[in-house]
């Protein structure tokens, strides 16, 4: 009976259904539409015709493009790759990884499938159908505009390389740091419960509200002047902070901190707390037990957290712009100083490209992570 | 566990927090009540011009910055007490500007306009947020089941790209004759300047932070409505509740405890709005109260940044960030001790 007087009214289907649709197109839109444009010679790119963005026909005509016979490959090469990647190397890696040590085997098997995918698609893939393409008439003429000229001026004569590799540099210190020093405070914090872990954790959440300008400003004129202010301590070798990466991935592991114990400190208190007693009785120390017993099940809470270490850092704007100077600045800054230089349509899809550029990784990281990123939204709510 | 061997695993993360946020702000507050300015004297400059039987010279005095022997800046620090709060607040143009009734002449005063900015899009956004995040719950909830895991990875793309890129994709979809103002002029059938007054830019930037934060509230949200009492939704229906009762008297209470959450968050981090500044270049129609310290710490064409008076608006801000904190905290106390 429930089944039947639960079932809803045909219009109601439509309407959620209709609204899913729309949502799932809005929520798309605008990230499928600057990838589209950053493939398109300027003209194309800002064209107001939707159909000349897609199709790029002055692309097509400054003699770039991709015939029919491209894209089936192209999309046959991806979907092999989708393929092995689900199926074959989780199979690979659980065989071959040696035992107890299977995330070097993921790590090994994901950058090996990343590098042959990469060898393929754009050095193999490319000279294959450049041979067959005159060879196969209609099929093998270029209908779909198409170039990777701004992707060669970003990263070349842009050097957006260097700022890749700071970027690299900053959010794998902040992962790292950040989850070392946040692991032991959320087991400490969770496993105690003393009213100074009480309110040690009342003001992390204060200081998780802080607007991090608020923070800057207090960094910044001790960092400009930190070579005078250290140097009666570290005499000739005080260095100068401002600028340097390594100070600014100490900046962000600190204010991600709060996030992060909070964060871990829910996953810990979902691991029983008999597991590090019958540790302790067994002769344990509290680091043994830690170490030997709840690291080896912690690992789907300091995946999720690292996760969200890894956004805040690689998403940052407001730190890193102000604390690193321009040799050593990431992705995100360099981008923005591109776009409000204002000049030509060439240079605005030059930055279009760049900004593909930076949610590429983005993008696989929610494909690979999708249920870690789900599992951390919800647990943060849930605990409160 | 023994309070030194508490101290081993929490200090770590403790001295950070000490020495890269509680300190900082220390620093922040006394900063804003001094100047560190280089000192200045006036100097009798006398140049002169090749003229004529005799060169022409001119006398005049400048003030110049002094320097010490090795031919630096001599900077000096003097306590100057609330003069940097009255500089960025402009109390007394504000009132006068107030009193004679000029809306416009107050928002030309940079920190008040800030303020009315940050406060309206943080007020707006709230219930859009909530009510997007919650329909798009249902919607996904009620979607068959093949099709949850994409669209729940479509959902997460606004959410997981970088603000800035976020707001700059959406600027080039409307910037100029981008692709949706083109469809828009051609739908209303006039031209559109979005970018040329602040209230459509506004428009943009809330739509832009709805876009971005909804797809958190509606997972959490979803998250929830597995767990809606089935038993309860059943005593209702035979009650004969209809859909829209069982929703409102029902499931919405059953997420209050969420939506508080979820509302909290949005305040703290809606009032820290600054990524839409730069992603939209909007400073010069409208800027927010975190992209004003912002702007001030940055340097100035002279290469001098004033310290002191982003201090005393980053203060400023603070008091809005402890008035959203309050019943945050108080919900937070009452929730720990009563678990503990």
């Amino acid at each position: 009976m429930t089944a039947r007087a639960l079932r809803q009214p045909f219009i109601l289907r439509l309407t959620s259904a209709t609204f899913l649709a729309f949502w799932c197109i809005v929520a798309a839109f605008p990230i499928f539409w600057i990838t589209v444009m950053s493939f398109k010679s300027p003209v194309d790119a800002f064209s107001s015709n939707a159909l000349n963005v897609i199709f790029g026909p002055e692309t097509l005509q400054s003699g770039s493009g991709l015939s029919l016979f491209d894209i089936a490959m192209g999309i046959i090469v991806l979907f092999f790759t989708a393929r092995i990647s689900t199926k074959l190397l989780p199979q690979m890696v659980k065989s071959y990884s040696p035992v107890g040590r299977v995330w070097i085997g993921w790590i090994l098997g994901v950058l090996a499938l990343a590098l042959s995918f990469l060898v393929v698609f754009f050095g193999i893939l490319p000279w294959v159908l450049d041979l067959l393409n005159p060879i196969l008439g209609p099929f093998g003429r270029d209908v779909v505009g198409l170039t990777v000229e701004h992707y060669k001026t970003v990263w070349i004569e842009r050097g957006f390389i260097n700022n890749f590799q700071n970027s690299l540099l900053v959010t794998a210190g902040v992962v790292s740091i950040s989850l070392t020093v946040g692991t032991l405070a959320g087991y400490g914090l969770a496993r105690s419960g003393s009213s100074l872990a009480f309110w040690i954790l009342i003001i992390a959440l204060a200081f998780r509200a802080l607007p991090h300008s608020v923070l800057v400003a207090g960094y910044l004129p001790v960092f400009i002047n930190s070579a005078e202010i250290l140097s009666p301590i570290l005499g000739e070798n005080a260095p100068t902070l401002y600028g340097k990466p390594w100070a600014t991935i100490a900046v962000l592991v600190a204010i991600n901190q709060p996030f992060t114990i909070w964060m871990l400190r829910s996953f810990f208190q979902n691991i029983p707390a008999e597991l590090d007693e019958a540790a302790r009785v067994d002769g344990c120390s509290h680091f043994q037990a830690f170490r030997r017993v709840i690291m080896p099940v912690m690992w789907p809470g300091v995946i999720t957290t690292g996760l969200f270490s890894f956004l805040l850092a690689y998403n940052d704007y407001l730190v890193t712009s102000l604390l690193l100077d321009a040799q050593n600045q990431t992705m995100v800054p360099a981008i923005a100083g591109m776009f409000n230089r204002e000049t030509t349509t060439t240079d605005q899809v030059v930055a279009v490209a760049a900004a593909v550029s930076i949610t590429a990784p983005l993008f696989f990281l929610v494909m690979l992570f999708q249920r870690q990123i789900v599992s951390g939204l919800t647990a943060g709510a849930v605990k409160g | 566990m023994k309070f030194k061997t508490f101290a081993a695993f929490v200090g770590p993360s403790v001295f950070m927090m000490v020495l890269f946020i509680a300190f900082p702000l220390i620093s922040v507050f006394t900063q804003s009540f001094y100047v560190t300015q280089p000192i200045y004297v006036s100097v009798e400059v006398e140049t002169c011009t090749p003229g004529f039987l005799a060169p022409t010279c001119l006398t005049e005095i400048k003030s110049l910055p002094k320097l010490d022997d090795n031919g630096k800046i001599i900077k000096v620090t003097k306590f100057v007490g609330l003069q940097s709060y009255r500089n960025v607040l402009e109390l007394g143009r504000a009132w006068e500007a107030l009193s004679a009734g000029k809306w416009k002449t107050f928002q030309t005063i940079d920190f008040w306009k800030a303020l009315r900015f940050t406060l309206t899009f943080t007020l707006i956004t709230l219930p859009m947020v909530l009510g997007m995040g919650l329909l798009i719950a249902l919607v996904i909830n009620n979607a068959a089941r093949a099709i949850k895991g994409p669209v729940i990875f479509i959902s997460l793309l606004p959410f997981i790209i970088t603000p800035v890129i976020g707001a700059l994709s959406i600027n080039w979809l409307f910037r100029g004759d981008g692709i949706l103002t083109a469809t828009l002029e051609w739908w209303l059938e006039r031209d559109i300047a979005l970018f040329a007054q602040a209230w459509t830019i506004e428009l943009l930037m809330m739509i832009y932070r709805v876009w971005h934060v909804a797809p958190f509230a509606a997972i959490v949200f979803y998250a929830a409505l597995q767990t809606v009492n089935q038993d309860t939704l059943e005593s209702a229906l035979l009650d004969g509740a209809n859909r829209w009762q069982r929703l409102k008297y029902v499931i919405i209470p059953h997420l209050m405890p969420l939506i508080i959450f979820i509302s909290m968050i949005h305040l703290m981090d809606a009032y820290r709005v600054f990524e839409e500044i730069i992603g939209f270049s909007s400073q010069g129609y409208v800027i927010s109260l975190q992209w004003l310290t912002y702007d001030l710490l940055t340097p100035d064409q002279a290469g001098n940044r004033s310290i002191s008076r982003a201090s005393a608006s980053a203060m400023l801000t603070m008091i809005g960030i402890v008035l959203i904190l309050i019943p945050l905290l108080r919900r937070t106390w009452r929730d720990q001790r009563g678990s503990a």
